[in-house]
């Protein structure tokens, strides 16, 4: 599986949505994804990259996009 | 069969005092201890005999509370090692004195910095792991200071009253998740940080002890493996006092 791959099945799978709705996707616009939801997410994140994010990256993670940005970063030195 | 058979556990500041109490007690009761230490220090060999003597293992871990990166990766280990993390006992503190007149910024920012930061910083760590098993148990340092207020000591009260109100908030936060959050606040404890408060003013609380007498670390540990064991499964949020009956 790739890293791009692995990225998406863990929002589809933490937010129970479909890879139609991954594109664009931000933080509290969808039910699924309010807070609790967003600790369910990065812990999918956490577990399919085996790290642990920073709190500033946490609250920092406000879109699909953005969350490959913050995993892109050489201290978790995702490559998509 | 111990009370803490297989159970996880990483315990801060346990390098003296109260911490390495509880590591022994943890360890006594077949739990895998990782016992956490600031300052390198050779205590390898002193975790390989309690892991020896004991029915559960014991490990040191050396990193600062207050860092976030190095805690983060003492928890990945954990998490690479066990795969889990069953308990917490946030222990690593610091105690320092002033009168009103003489408490500096940097007095107040040091005992938040470890006594309160510190906890959060663990507790932060310690429940991503146990949210995703659905269970757990943290155990948080107060102290009777922290409930009652004494003089000289506004700076490290106050940090041990944030503890207690952080523990109470972390408790409702993640009840749902099963995790379990409580407190001990010890009272007068025979230990090395009571013990720099001087034997004048130390002879002057005994006598405020109903029990005539200074807590032990181990009285305090007890407390402490109550809370982490599935003795007390339906107790959260809870601040258990172990001071033997003192007022102040």
């Amino acid at each position: 599986m790739t890293n791009q791959e692995k990225y998406n099945k863990a929002f589809m799978t933490a937010l129970e949505i479909t890879e139609g709705q991954l594109s664009g996707l931000k933080y509290q616009e969808i039910e699924a994804w309010d807070s609790v939801g967003h600790m369910g997410l990065v812990a999918a994140l956490e577990d399919a990259f085996d790290i642990m994010m920073d709190t500033d990256d946490i609250i920092d993670l406000s879109s699909y996009e953005k969350g490959m940005e913050i995993l892109s970063r050489e201290e978790y030195g995702i490559v998509f | 069969m111990g009370l803490l058979d297989g159970k996880v556990c990483l315990v801060t500041g346990a390098s003296r005092g109260i911490g390495a109490a509880t590591a022994r007690r943890f360890a006594e009761e077949g739990a895998v201890v990782y016992a956490n230490v600031r300052r390198p220090k050779n205590l390898d060999a002193y975790f390989e005999e309690l892991s020896v003597h004991c029915p559960g293992t014991a490990k040191a871990l050396y990193f600062d509370v207050r860092e976030g990166d190095a805690a983060k990766q003492a928890v990945m280990e954990i998490r690479r090692e066990q795969g889990r993390l069953d308990v917490l006992v946030n222990n690593a503190g610091v105690m320092k004195d002033a009168v009103i007149g003489m408490v500096s910024a940097g007095l107040v920012r040091e005992m938040y910095d470890t006594n309160l930061w510190g906890g959060v910083n663990m507790l932060q760590l310690a429940s991503k792991l146990m949210m995703r098993q659905g269970s757990g148990s943290i155990i948080n340092l107060c102290s009777i200071v922290g409930m009652e207020g004494n003089a000289g000591q506004t700076a490290y009260s106050a940090s041990k009253g944030a503890v207690a109100a952080m523990t109470k908030t972390a408790a409702k936060e993640l009840a749902p998740y099963g995790i379990r959050v409580n407190a001990v606040a010890p009272g007068m404890i025979d230990t090395d940080m009571y013990r720099s408060i001087g034997e004048e003013r130390m002879r002057a609380q005994i006598a405020k002890i109903g029990l005539g007498r200074l807590g032990t670390p181990e009285e305090v540990a007890d407390a402490v493996l109550f809370l982490a064991a599935d003795l007390s499964r339906y107790v959260t949020g809870e601040i258990l006092g172990v001071n033997g009956g003192a007022s102040i």
